[in-house]
């Protein structure tokens, strides 16, 4: 494959797949390497990182493992990273085909749905819907990925207005396809890559989106997650930095992985504007 | 002959590793003097643009000149510096470009660009740039000059782009103008006052042209000498006359010889059944407009009615804006049409419901006119020309096996099916696009500018299958297109159209050796080196 021998050509993007494996991998050994609940108390509370071999990375206001948080918070926004992505790009592609494709009267409801969406900020619109659905895990993820899928509509809806009136798609028409047949075998494929790139940055954003409700204290209390972590540190926030600088830095990375990967595929997948 | 402008001695240029050979110019050496025009001839990929580029020193990054001289004004222009380059460019070698609408700047009016040739190479003040400005637009004969002055490049014609791009590359009367294939996008009566023009000012100003082109006919009508170009060689150089009458290179031959006759080949008997019968289609585009005002109305199809009896071939030539695309699309029902009738085989094609369309579309295939926008990049050439039956309900493997077959057919070696587009040329693309069409098996085969991407030597091949197919699977064929040489040589019947509406139809014989409608005779006389190959013609008789 030349896209994956080209991807592996930029230094920026190999780094980025392997921070992001590495998160994978802390996602993975949470159970093995902290076999115990996250959130049970673990000793004293406010232990500095690097003084007890215990708690490698110190712990919380509560005296809960800082370092344990970590690794399990790593679940939760990858999980909720992942989801929400399928979630956004699944309806984005969704409604920006169907609006593509038809056009007329379809596009503009569809186009006039998704600016209602963007014109809202999306932050905004996703406290609403946790403040009527409730914080449980499961909804932020879907409340995440509800709010996301006005710009990927966009995108796909861009590639198939460009697409929709080639020649080879006119060709498939004269074949005797069905709408359904062309729109997902023949237009979608080629619409496809710039779809899957923006996917990283819609990502990037949906765990930066689940920090910021947790950092209100609006996300799921019952689970290890980062942004829970930063809330409970901002109490503490002049003198023992620590607990909030440490998921801080893991969210960090994490967001910094998936763009870079997400900029090594534009530049794999789309190979002659990288030429330029 | 006098001094040359500009000379090539021993010009080599090396292209990036990976690419399709390793020089896109060997060892060319070929000089202009003033006062002449000297066609560089080739096909595409012959490396003859890349010459124009290389002489102007615009070559793409990874694109180097390795050896070689270029002399110009006493300079050698392979080693001058940049800024000494931009001192030639525009001002001592101008040049004009094959779409005038992309090298044109849509945000700017005409008379500003042309002005900016001034104000960066002169310090004239506004107003004698103004007046020069509407001097050179007189002189190229754009009608109405200071109203062209002011508009913007999309508000004109294609030919009165051309026109302003001469202008603009005449500014500065430049010693050399190189023309990089500056009528293949103009229509061909178009072509033929732009020729004109370009000619006329030649010699008027005196200045070296160095016209690019594929086109022999193009070269018999303006060239004083002529450079054929070959996979980045030069192949043969002469003056225009000997190169044309007794060409001594093979390669030479081959292009004259590909270059269509203007001649109908003798008439077949045709079948007095209609297998196609068009009557009264007529299809109006409406555009913008808020309630009635304002609006577009384009008639781009005007009542046209026409018949293609079984196992002929209908030409319907006219040039853009005619409404011949338009009628192919309604005629496979990409398109609805606003009234009358298509009759396929009795049933009325112009009257079925979409789903009723997609049932009978195996009766109707269509050929697209760009074969690398007419094949999906993702799918195997087999799968594409498999698609067809499988849609209407043929088992995958069946199909992909028939396919193979019909890969045989148009002549393309069958194990090619594992291929994807892009592996294959353009002609093999078309192959690939004429095999799907036939793999439904249909009684009529719509063509909409099946050759005009391709180089004449592909072009001919491609026409020579299709008449073999039409003999062997007995296809009656709607050919569209704007070459009257290729619908010459290929259609039984011939349909002129201009506006939307057909103004002659008859035998190609009839419409060819006696034109009626003062449109058909002025589009025949317009026909580029059309003296030339008519003089061939009656000298092969």
């Amino acid at each position: 494959m030349d896209a994956v021998k080209r991807y592996f050509r930029s230094p920026a993007a190999v780094i980025g797949l392997i921070l992001l494996l590495l998160v994978i991998a802390m996602a993975i050994s949470a159970s093995l390497l902290y076999p115990r609940d996250p959130l049970a108390l673990a000793g004293r509370p406010l232990v500095w990182p690097f003084t007890n071999p215990r708690f490698l990375l110190g712990t919380d206001n509560s005296g809960r493992d800082i370092a344990a948080q970590i690794f399990y918070g790593a679940r939760i926004s990858l999980l909720i990273g992942g989801v929400a992505t399928l979630i956004a790009i699944l309806i984005g592609i969704l409604v920006g085909a169907f609006a593509g494709y038809y056009g007329g009267w379809i596009d503009n409801v569809l186009m006039r749905i998704t600016e209602a969406f963007q014109t809202l900020p999306n932050f905004v619109l996703l406290l609403v819907l946790v403040a009527v659905f409730g914080s449980t895990l499961s909804t932020v993820t879907i409340a995440v990925g509800v709010v996301s899928w006005p710009a990927p509509a966009r995108l796909t809806r861009a590639e198939f207005l460009s697409l929709r009136n080639r020649e080879f798609v006119q060709a498939g028409k004269t074949l005797g396809m069905r709408d359904i047949r062309l729109i997902l075998g023949e237009i979608l494929p080629n619409a496809l890559p710039p779809v899957i790139v923006y996917a990283s940055v819609v990502m990037a954003v949906a765990i930066l989106l689940e920090s910021a409700l947790a950092f209100l204290r609006l996300s799921d209390p019952n689970v290890a997650s980062w942004g829970n972590l930063i809330g409970l540190g901002r109490d503490v926030l002049r003198v023992q930095w620590y607990v909030s600088a440490i998921p801080g830095i893991a969210i960090l990375v994490t967001v910094l992985a998936v763009s870079l990967v997400g900029q090594g595929l534009n530049d794999a997948l789309n190979p002659r504007l990288k030429s330029r | 002959m006098s001094d040359p402008v500009l000379s090539l001695d021993g010009l080599t240029v090396r292209l990036p590793r990976g690419a399709d050979r390793s020089h896109a110019l060997s060892d060319v050496s070929l000089s202009i003097a003033s006062n002449e025009i000297l066609c560089v001839v080739g096909e595409s990929g012959s490396g003859k643009s890349m010459m124009a580029n290389a002489i102007m020193r615009l070559l793409p990054n990874e694109v180097e000149i390795e050896d070689g001289r270029m002399m110009f004004d006493g300079h050698d222009l392979c080693t001058a510096s940049p800024a000494a380059m931009r001192e030639v460019r525009g001002a001592g070698i101008a040049m004009i470009f094959q779409e005038p609408m992309t090298a044109l700047n849509p945000l700017r009016t005409i008379g500003d660009q042309i002005g900016e040739m001034f104000s960066i190479h002169t310090r004239l003040s506004k107003v004698e740039i103004n007046a020069r400005v509407i001097a050179l637009l007189d002189d190229v004969r754009i009608p109405d000059s200071t109203a062209a002055a002011k508009a913007y490049p999309h508000e004109l014609s294609g030919g009165q782009r051309q026109r302003a791009m001469i202008a603009m590359a005449l500014a500065l009367d430049p010693k050399l103008l190189i023309a990089d294939e500056p009528t293949t996008a103009l229509d061909v009566t178009t072509q033929a006052q732009i020729l004109r023009l370009i000619r006329d000012l030649q010699q008027r100003r005196k200045t070296a042209v160095l016209f690019i082109t594929h086109d022999f006919g193009v070269v018999a009508e303006i060239a004083d000498r002529v450079v054929v170009m070959q996979h980045g060689v030069i192949v043969e150089q002469g003056a225009a006359d000997r190169v044309l009458n007794d060409p001594q290179h093979a390669y030479t031959r081959q292009l004259i010889s590909s270059v269509p006759p203007l001649k109908a080949p003798p008439p077949r008997s045709l079948s007095g059944k209609d297998v196609l019968s068009i009557d009264r289609v007529s299809k109006t585009y409406r555009t913008g407009g808020f309630l009635g005002r304002g609006a577009r109305v384009t008639e781009a199809v005007k009542g046209v009615s026409l018949h293609l009896p079984r196992g002929a071939t209908l030409g319907i030539v006219g040039e853009s804006g005619s409404g011949k695309s338009t009628l192919a699309r309604c005629i496979v029902r990409l398109i609805d049409p606003d009234a009358g009738s298509i009759l396929l085989d009795g049933k009325d094609w112009a009257k079925l419901t979409p789903d009723q369309v997609r049932r009978e579309t195996r009766h109707i295939q269509m050929v697209f006119q760009d074969p690398f926008a007419s094949l999906n990049p993702r799918r195997k050439a087999a799968e594409l020309v498999a698609q067809g039956p499988i849609v209407h309900g043929v088992d995958r493997a069946v199909a992909i096996a028939e396919a193979k077959r019909l890969f045989e057919l148009v002549g393309l070696d069958p194990s090619a099916g594992d291929r994807f587009p892009h592996e294959f040329s353009g002609g093999q693309r078309q192959r690939i696009g004429l095999a799907r069409a036939l793999a439904l098996k249909p009684d009529v085969l719509v063509a909409d500018e099946p050759v005009s991407a391709l180089d004449v030597s592909v072009q001919a091949q491609v026409l020579r299958l299709l008449a073999e197919l039409r003999q062997q699977l007995g296809l009656s064929i709607v050919f569209i297109t704007h070459d009257l040489r290729v619908a010459a040589q290929i259609c039984d019947l011939v349909a002129v159209m201009k506006d939307g509406a057909v103004v002659e139809q008859g035998t190609t014989a009839e419409v060819f050796g006696n034109p009626q409608h003062p449109y058909t005779q002025a589009l025949l006389s317009a026909i580029p080196g059309g003296d030339f190959t008519r003089k061939r013609d009656s000298a092969l008789v």
